[in-house]
């Protein structure tokens, strides 16, 4: 008999989804689909406000990453005011503005990494349930677990130094930053006491990824068999090829590593970048539109990043970006868990670059906000944890936003997460009838490399269970389980 | 010159001049009484009663009441307490007051006294008045969600004619702020700054220069409101 099966929610990801599996008569997958179950409206609401207050307004989708929509809303804004798109600003305000980022990436990936995913490496993907959680974590490696937390801590406090606080901050103003990095704070940041300064996190970063590495050679054909299929990569990348996770030129590479965008402006992305409404889900699919629906959509995220760059440029970053190169001959990586791997020398280059930063005099300045011709429309992209954010914003006259747009990163990895979701159905739920703690397991594993802020991609409220509903042929509930 | 009189102020002795306005005499003497509608030296509308105190066991506002020789006024007690968290739980009730996107947030009077009172959940039902922002001004973005109708603007921000940049429009539940249209098209750049730096809310802002004051360095970051009147007689040796 035909089932369908419902996860929901989803545990351990940011936000609400549910998943079904529709099963034939041959209990055979017949389609998989996440769909994205609630609705929050921040485009709507941002519309009458006063343009300077969209950064602050904005960045309340997110408890996680919220410098994210902060700083991309602030580079938007930074187009209308006539201070120019990336390096219009002061040597200040954009290296402040960069740290805040650094500090973020840093943290958000500390985070993902070892509070919502380590529990799977170091419990095992079919430990129970029970104990594969964060404090499963803390009670077995308590060692890791610390470091997890501080780094998390450490970048906390650099959003902090630089944002004013370390959730939901003000520091980015349109043309600039509303404050300076005083030597105090620098100090604080780069000379702490243990762990809590730069040399340590760097430390920590390089101790994190070995971890990785190791569970890798151990576990080489699971990882390297769990939700593999091929794709484009899209991410921000410097106008020299160098990852760049604040400010650079749209690329986009197939596959086999060809250039389907080519370092382009993403001030005219919507002629670049359609969004398909599929009538199940809050969450749109977006694709590049010249390659139409069906091939154009792509990954983003840690590792579509590392597929478009040429280069990492921090040193002990770049050696492992080579190293990670390596294992697919310098061709683009389509393996989903290789996004923790490439997650992790992220963090690592994000520790570089924030100590590179407080090397850095600039911050000392007091030269803080540009500003120019005013104009009625801005877009701004930022590489944010988990991928590629676009802001988009139009206003009047009276300074009013008439219109926003955003695609946050998890929109961006819809179709990738449903095809993760569908490989790890069939090969786990083929032949099957009922919902299995393997299978449920797997589908979230699937959805957490991506680690997709669900709540923010439809722009969610309420808190993440999971929740499986397997639906039999003619629409009838065979199963449900939910967390 | 005028004459000098004794009061007390929770049993505190203070003194002043006869005929000022208690809540002046009561800073000069290091005692907080909250304001929201009061400003110093301007002629009071004893609107928002925040300032409600007792004299001799009678409800009087401190910003209207002169102070008189020998009175004995309660200040800081858990009936009045009480009684001035309600009106900071009705004034946030009645508008639409959003402080975690508010660029007054950390400056605004409203939101000092919520922290002061430790409000928490209001204990009025929200009204969710639905009010139409005025953005026409190239210099003033009126957020009319934010109002509490303290007149402060309409008393205080003129042109050099005498007339009025602000005024009340509608009655009862439908009354509020407006701007000047015509008048308000000219403002300047320093009365425009100065609209918003006596509004005790985020109602009148000043276009395009939201957040700039970091985190940390607003007015009630770091001292609650009120901490300057209170530390005056610190800072005075205690004889002020």
């Amino acid at each position: 008999m035909a089932q369908k099966i419902t996860i929901e929610p989803v545990t351990r990801v940011e936000g609400h989804g549910k998943v079904t599996i529709q099963l034939d008569d041959n209990l055979n997958v017949a389609q998989t689909r996440l769909h994205i179950v609630e609705f929050r409206g921040f485009e709507r609401f941002v519309q009458g406000r006063p343009y300077w207050e969209a950064p602050v307004l904005v960045q309340r989708l997110c408890g996680i990453c919220p410098v994210s929509h902060h700083l991309a809303a602030a580079k938007a804004l930074d187009v209308i005011v006539g201070a120019g798109t990336g390096h219009g600003l002061t040597a200040t305000g954009e290296k402040m503005r960069r740290l805040m980022h650094y500090g973020q990436m840093f943290q958000s990936h500390a985070l993902h990494f070892f509070h919502l995913s380590s529990p799977d490496f170091l419990l095992g993907y079919d430990a129970d349930p029970e104990i594969r959680n964060v404090v499963g974590v803390a009670l077995n490696f308590p060692e890791l677990a610390t470091q997890g937390v501080m780094m998390r801590k450490y970048g906390q406090e650099v959003i902090h130094h630089t944002a004013g606080k370390k959730i939901h901050g003000t520091g980015a103003i349109p043309g600039g930053i509303n404050k300076n990095l005083t030597t105090e704070e620098r100090d604080i940041l780069l000379k702490g006491d243990d762990p809590l300064n730069a040399d340590k996190m760097i430390e920590w970063a390089e101790g994190g990824l070995q971890f990785f590495k190791d569970f890798y050679l151990k576990n080489q054909e699971f990882v390297d068999s769990f939700a593999y299929f091929p794709s484009n990569h899209l991410s921000l990348v410097r106008e020299d090829g160098a990852l760049d996770l604040y400010h650079g030129v749209l690329r986009a590479v197939d596959a086999d590593g060809k250039k389907v965008l080519d370092d382009v402006d993403y001030q005219e992305y919507h002629k670049l970048i359609e969004e398909e409404v599929r009538n199940w889900s809050y969450m749109k699919f977006p694709y590049l539109k010249h390659l139409g629906k069906d091939d154009g959509w792509y990954r983003v995220g840690p590792l579509a990043r590392l597929n478009t760059a040429d280069f990492i440029p921090t040193p002990i970053a770049q050696r492992e970006f080579e190293a990670f190169k390596a294992h697919t001959n310098g061709k683009p990586n389509n393996y989903c868990l290789h996004t923790h791997w490439a997650r992790l020398i992220e963090l690592l280059h994000s520790a570089e670059v924030i100590k590179e930063l407080l090397l850095d005099t600039d911050l000392q300045k007091d030269d803080l906000v540009v500003t120019g011709n005013k104009t009625n429309e801005g877009v701004g992209l930022i590489e944010a944890p988990r991928g590629t954010l676009f802001h988009h914003y139009q206003i009047n006259e009276d300074d009013q936003i008439t219109m926003a747009n955003l695609i946050v990163s998890t929109t961006n990895n819809n179709e990738p997460m449903n095809r993760s979701v569908n490989f790890v159905a069939k090969n786990m739920m083929t032949g099957q009838a009922t919902i299995t703690e393997p299978m449920k397991n797997a589908v979230e594993v699937a959805i957490r490399a991506y680690d997709p802020c669900l709540s923010c991609a439809t722009h969610a409220l309420g808190k993440m269970p999971l929740d499986i509903r397997l639906i039999g042929a003619n629409g009838e509930e065979l199963d449900h389980y939910r967390s | 010159m005028s004459e000098k009189i004794k009061f007390t102020i929770d049993g505190k002795q203070c003194e002043g001049e006869k005929g000022r306005y208690l809540v002046d005499v009561a800073a000069e003497n290091g005692v907080y009484i909250p304001v929201l509608c009061h400003w110093k030296d301007v002629i009071p509308a004893g609107s928002c009663r925040i300032c409600t105190v007792k004299i001799n066991g009678r409800f009087v506002a401190a910003c209207t009441t002169p102070v008189e020789d020998g009175c004995n006024v309660e200040n800081n007690t858990p009936e009045l307490q009480d009684i001035r968290k309600a009106i900071v739980e009705m004034l946030f009730v009645e508008g639409n007051h959003f402080c975690p996107s508010c660029e007054k947030s950390g400056d605004c009077d409203l939101q000092g006294l919520g922290y002061l009172y430790q409000m928490m959940v209001p204990r009025f039902p929200y009204a969710f008045e639905r009010r139409e922002l005025d953005a026409s001004s190239p210099k003033i973005f009126l957020e009319k969600n934010r109002c509490i109708f303290c007149k402060r603007c309409v008393r205080m921000i003129k042109d050099e004619k005498g007339k009025s940049y602000f005024a009340f429009k509608g009655r009862g539940k439908d009354l509020e702020i407006s701007m000047d249209k015509t008048i308000a098209a000219n403002i300047s750049d320093e009365l425009a700054q100065k609209a918003m730096d006596i509004c005790p809310v985020g109602a009148i802002l000043k276009k395009e220069v939201g957040f700039a004051t970091p985190i940390g360095q607003r007015k009630y970051d770091n001292v609650p409101i009120g901490a300057d009147i209170e530390n005056l007689q610190k800072t005075n040796g205690g004889k002020k």
